[in-house]
């Protein structure tokens, strides 16, 4: 690779760069195609479930819809499940974008909401509405925080590895509100805590009446706003982003790569403590146990299907909950738990297609 | 290309035991073989020289099968076996030990050495015939080494040892070693000579990639010169001299472009006399993984408006020494102090604070974000300043953009493209145009246009002759002799760390700087 | 005395699921492939060997239809993470996901129920008895012990445990002396599917049926005893036996209420943690852990 030799002189210049256009399509086709992918193999797979009980799948997909989007209350416990995937989607989502993968939004969602319950619980009885939401918001925010912030320092202190430690944390976080929900804070008869005396975040009503569909929808809303805003306008986004993509890059940048993974934890964790405020102030009113119920490994399906992208994964978000909500509107035909299998079937066709689209598209690519 | 070295020749009679003829290799748009050919007589220690880039790695991987040849035929013991697979080439008996070490850090000797070729016993491993074995083999050729230790925790040059063993365990009867002596101490290449010549003595074949012209004449029975991809000359090795060998290595193109470029630019000036350094580095010792002493004590002074060219064979701690300085590898001991403050324990961020300015060897892992659109990474480590609050000056940082583009002609000019889709000399423009914006005092410069097309090169050549003309401190590392020679106006040549010599630039020519660069003489630095 | 007997009868049995799943995982890691799935596969070989018992009457069909459902589940791992280079996490994670999605799935079509399957034959004594008799008399429980040596065995003794240690370390230096990286992962993997699904096996034929998610997160103890056990066989079975003690005795204190059994349920996760993070004695993971080979 002698630079200074004649014959290179006389070489021609550089090939001209690919023009703007192909460049955005083949973007566009690596953000699209692998979750298009993914739900066209969750209906394959679909299919052959509802087949295999007898049905007709364009009957069961039919009753899957109007039973989510055709009516107000199907609607409305669409954007109730569906606001609890945002938070926790996001939660994986600026994880990962720094590197990370955050396997532990499921604790911290459960610590975000007892913090939140027990916030509403401690306040003193007519505390100001405009007081109360915003303590109890933060109080979920700070719960979220705490447990997520554990394996971002142990990852830049020690190098442990933040999926191990973050499952690890889900057991000891889940068994140990067990223990101080069971031990010292259930309403003697029940599994819950005490309602909570402030902080009660209204519902929809109108034709959202009688669905749990409330106004924590704007605040998942707002927050993925504002991560859009952190990741792409905010210097700390900027080089949270770098550290994702290129450590090196990032060092020589004068970024400190620990403290960008301790600070991308922690506001995970508050992503998705954030989460627990749509079942405790939005809906029930106490912190129960189970109440999680798998939103926060749902949360790693979302942030992948909707590409790390807060837009992207809102629309993610309403998709899996629609296939949640859409179980119970066909269980009288076809058993509910066909959408835990098509959920399982996005992730994983998610997964291949992610690199094997790349690699395809490269190969075209380079025939072209 | 010319041939002005003497050839010896080839014997027409069937004692070649590796014959390549007419071989084309291009990655991409480089070159790396065009024509190559080559003859190995059975028996003999073959030494293939050339310069960095030559292309004699290459030549070597179509021979062990891990590249197939664009063009030209390879017969090994007189059979053609021209793009054969490295299993074949390994059943064929031709063995490579590889620059970087193909071993399991985790495995023991023994376990290493028999990998994919395990002795059994019915279903089972039979561990003690593989250790008896390798023990065998370890005595007789004279490789000592522990059997049962772990690899993780032999010596380098214990891991070169295991490396052969593997390779004539398979039953090797072509070994091919890649810069074999790169990493190991004096001592060690003696032992290392003996082993050659003991399995010379044995009928085994040698090809030793190297560019130590001393190594070539200590050892080797026949010479075959590379230069940009062809081979340029065939001799035995008791016919002639370093001289000539240097002579073909380097060639008349190559001169005659140094010579070119030294007549464009600016004469060199004279070092300022007297002021305060720019930059000072004291006793400095930097490690690396596996060797503790990468950067070996090395001091010197940088003064503002003159470049320090450093020159060398890579991988003598000049990445180490750049990295150190800039703050990306920590300082085992020493000093380095930038504008009269001591900067050794201060972050990245600090140092370009206090005046330093950083274009890094490799662009695509350091210097660029490669999915980052070119606009973004023209504030890339000065990223604070083109913020408002906690909100990046997207205004800003788009006019800057525009300002570079233009001001660095980078093609094409449009700023929200990704870096990964900029040609390597439009990539490394944007990482000096930024570097340059940088107000700064001192410019670490790392091999700046390598992978360059030559308009680039001339063009980043100005800014940094243009940046020590308004009074900067620049040091320069490069691995292409010529660029040192054409930018700096002081000289040195790292070599194990350490700087082998430091000459001022007119006393610096290829002839003076050769020796140093190959080990064969060194001098305290100055 | 008989105390401490039936605090040794009752470790093992607690013991067993998690060395099957501990072998499969520790064997996948070596080999450089992520092991989340652990508990996937144990739920897939407990459903499916309570299907083939209950439909053939016999606990030895069981036992086959159970390691046949663990290697289908392996495969799908090992196609997915090797073939297309999926990101192993996220795999581990969907295939947890599918198995409990497919399992209540089947469940209802097959018993239509929600939670449990009828009653299936087991091997052995009637019921849930503690006794050694009981214990004894279960094969599964012979296999489980025996695994230890047999695995430390494989992965030390045998060319194919060489091959493991290598392509789990140093893909690109096993692919340079010859050594078919890709498969020797899809052995490993498919290994590990069926091992992990025996550890299922032996809780639905343990408990005569299977009930929804009856695994409850052992996958993951196991995933826990190989990490601290540091990925060695040996170092891992005592890492399932020392859990599989510490519940013993919580269960054993339950009515004494000394220390809270929350407390001693999270000792397998917290002891994890700290060995990660090199408190004591650093658990270092195969070096090419995750990483698809080129």
């Amino acid at each position: 690779m002698s630079t200074t030799t004649p014959a290179a002189a006389a070489s021609p210049a550089p090939p001209p760069s690919p023009a703007p256009a192909p460049r955005w399509r083949t973007q566009l086709e690596e953000a699209l195609l692998p979750p298009l992918v993914a739900v066209l193999a969750a209906m394959v797979v679909g299919d052959l479930l509802i087949l295999s009980v007898g049905q007709s799948p364009a009957d069961v997909y039919g009753m899957l819809l109007t039973g989510t989007w055709g009516n107000a209350y199907g609607f409305g416990q669409v954007l109730f499940k569906a606001t609890t995937l945002i938070f926790t989607g996001l939660s994986v989502a600026l994880a990962l974008r720094a590197g990370l993968f955050n396997v532990g939004a499921e604790g911290q969602l459960a610590a975000g909401g007892f913090a939140a319950a027990l916030a509403g619980w401690l306040l003193p009885a007519g505390t100001p509405w405009l007081l109360a939401v915003p303590l109890c918001i933060v109080a979920a925010g700070v719960g979220g925080g705490v447990v997520g912030v554990v394996p971002g320092v142990l990852r830049a202190r020690f190098g442990a590895h933040e999926v191990i430690v973050t499952i690890m944390l889900n057991f000891i976080v889940l068994a140990l509100l067990n223990y101080v929900v069971s031990a010292h804070l259930h309403v003697p008869e029940t599994l819950h805590t005490p309602d909570i005396g402030g902080g009660v975040i209204p519902r929809f009503g109108g034709p959202f009446t009688g669905s749990a569909a409330n106004a924590s929808l704007f605040v998942a809303l707002l927050a993925a706003g504002l991560v859009w805003w952190y990741l792409f306008r905010t210097r700390r986004g900027y080089e949270l982003r770098a550290v994702g993509l290129q450590p090196d890059a990032a060092e020589y940048a004068g970024v400190r790569v620990g403290g960008v993974w301790v600070r991308a934890m922690a506001v995970s964790g508050v992503l998705a403590g954030l989460g627990g405020i749509n079942y405790v102030l939005g809906y029930k009113h106490y912190y129960e146990e189970g109440f999680a119920g798998g939103a926060g490994f749902l949360g790693i399906a979302v942030a992948l299907v909707g590409r790390n992208d807060p837009v992207g994964i809102v629309l993610a978000a309403l998709f899996f909950a629609t296939l949640s909500q859409g179980g119970l509107a066909i269980n009288a035909v076809v058993p509910k738990q066909m959408v835990e299998v098509m959920q399982g079937v996005v992730i994983l066709a998610v997964a291949v297609s992610v690199p094997e689209v790349r690699r395809l598209l490269r190969q075209q690519r380079r025939a072209a | 290309m010319s041939q002005d070295s003497v050839h010896s020749t080839p014997s027409a009679a069937g004692a070649a035991a590796v014959r390549m003829a007419g071989i084309d290799k291009a990655f991409g748009p480089v070159r790396a073989n065009r024509g190559a050919t080559l003859e190995v007589g059975a028996g003999e220690i073959h030494a293939l020289v050339g310069e960095n880039g030559a292309g004699k790695s290459t030549l070597m991987r179509i021979l062990s099968g891990m590249f197939t040849p664009d063009a030209g035929t390879v017969e090994v013991n007189g059979r053609d076996v021209t793009g054969w697979s490295t299993a074949q080439a390994i059943a064929a008996g031709v063995g490579m030990v590889h620059q970087h070490f193909m071993l399991v850090p985790t495995l023991s000797v023994a376990e290493n050495v028999v990998l994919g070729t395990e002795p059994r016993r019915g279903l089972v491993l039979d561990r003690e015939r593989a250790r008896r074995e390798v023990r065998a083999l370890s005595e007789r050729t004279g490789l000592r080494v522990d059997v049962d230790r772990a690899v993780s925790r032999l010596s380098v040059g214990e891991a070169q040892r295991v490396e052969i063993l593997k390779a004539l365990f398979r039953g090797a009867r072509v070994l091919v070693l890649d810069e074999p002596t790169a990493v190991l101490s004096p001592p060690e290449v003696v032992e290392l000579w003996n082993v050659l010549r003991g399995l010379r003595g044995e009928g085994a074949t040698v090809v030793l990639i190297t560019h130590r012209l001393d190594e070539v004449m200590e050892v080797s029975d026949h010479i075959t010169v590379m230069r940009a991809g062809t081979t340029v000359g065939r001799m035995r090795t008791a016919e002639t001299t370093p001289a000539g060998i240097a002579r073909a290595m380097v060639g008349r193109d190559v001169a005659l472009a140094a010579a070119l470029t030294g007549e464009a630019a600016p004469p060199p000036r004279p070092p300022v006399a007297g002021g305060a350094p720019a930059l000072e580095v004291r006793d400095l010792v930097v490690g690396a993984p596996g060797r503790p002493r990468a950067v070996d004590g090395i001091s010197f002074q940088l003064m503002p408006g003159e470049i320090l060219g450093i020159a060398g064979v890579e991988g003598n701690g000049q990445t180490e020494l750049i990295e150190a300085i800039a703050g990306l590898e920590p300082a085992a001991s020493g000093a380095i102090v930038l504008n009269g403050a001591d900067v050794t324990a201060r972050t990245v961020r600090e140092r370009g604070e206090a005046g330093l300015s950083h274009v890094p060897e490799d662009r695509q892992r350091r210097g660029l974000m490669m999915d980052y659109s070119v606009a973004d990474n023209l504030v890339l480590g000065q990223q604070h300043r083109f913020a408002k609050g906690m909100a990046l000056d997207r205004a800003r940082i788009a006019a800057n953009a525009d300002a570079q583009v233009r001001a660095y002609d980078v093609r094409p000019a449009d700023p929200s493209l990704p870096a990964r889709a900029l040609s390597g000399g439009n990539q490394q423009k944007v990482v000096v145009a930024r570097e340059m914006m940088r107000d700064f005092s001192v410019l670490l410069a790392a091999q700046p246009t390598r992978g360059v097309d030559v308009g680039a090169v001339e063009q980043i050549h100005d800014r940094i002759r243009a940046a020590r003309d308004a009074g900067k401190a620049v040091l320069l590392v490069s691995a292409e002799l010529n660029e040192v020679l054409a930018l700096a106006d002081r000289v040195a040549v790292m070599y194990a760390g350490r700087f082998a010599a430091v000459l001022p630039r007119a006393q610096a020519t290829e002839e003076v700087l050769g020796p140093y660069m190959t080990g064969a003489h060194s001098e305290e630095a100055a | 005395m008989t105390v401490v007997i039936v605090f040794l009868l009752q470790t093992i049995r607690i013991a067993v699921p998690y060395l099957f799943a501990a072998s499969g995982g520790m064997v996948a890691e070596r080999a450089g492939v992520v092991s989340l799935t652990l508990e996937g596969f144990m739920l897939t070989g407990a459903f499916t060997a309570t299907l083939g018992a209950y439909y053939s009457g016999s606990p030895w069909i069981g036992l086959l239809c159970g390691v046949a459902g663990g290697l289908v589940m392996g495969l799908l791992h090992a196609i997915a993470s090797i073939r297309y280079g999926a990101d192993q996490i996220v795999v581990g994670i969907a295939i947890n996901l599918l198995v409990v999605g497919l399992t209540r799935f089947f469940l209802h079509l097959a018993f239509d129920s929600s939670s449990n399957s009828p009653r299936v034959a087991g091997f052995g004594g009637e019921g849930t008895s503690t006794g050694l008799g009981a214990l004894a008399a279960n094969p599964l429980v012979w296999m489980g012990l025996l695994l230890v040596p047999a695995m430390a065995w494989l992965v030390y003794r045998t060319p194919f445990g060489l091959r493991v240690r290598a392509v789990g370390e140093h893909p690109l230096a096993a692919a340079s002396v010859g050594v078919p990286v890709a498969r020797v992962r899809y052995v490993a993997v498919a290994l590990s599917g069926m091992l992990a699904a025996l550890g299922g096996v032996y809780l639905a034929l343990d408990q005569h049926q299977f009930t929804d998610q009856m695994t409850a997160g052992r996958g993951f103890i196991a995933l826990a005893a190989v990490i601290f056990g540091r990925w060695d066989p040996v170092r891992a079975a005592l890492a399932c036996l020392f859990f599989a003690a510490a519940e013993t005795l919580q269960i054993q204190l339950q009515a004494f209420e000394i220390v809270p059994s929350q407390f001693v349920s999270i000792i397998p996760y917290v002891l994890t943690i700290v060995a990660l993070a090199g408190v004591v004695g650093r658990s270092v993971p195969p070096a090419a852990l995750g990483k698809p080979a080129e």
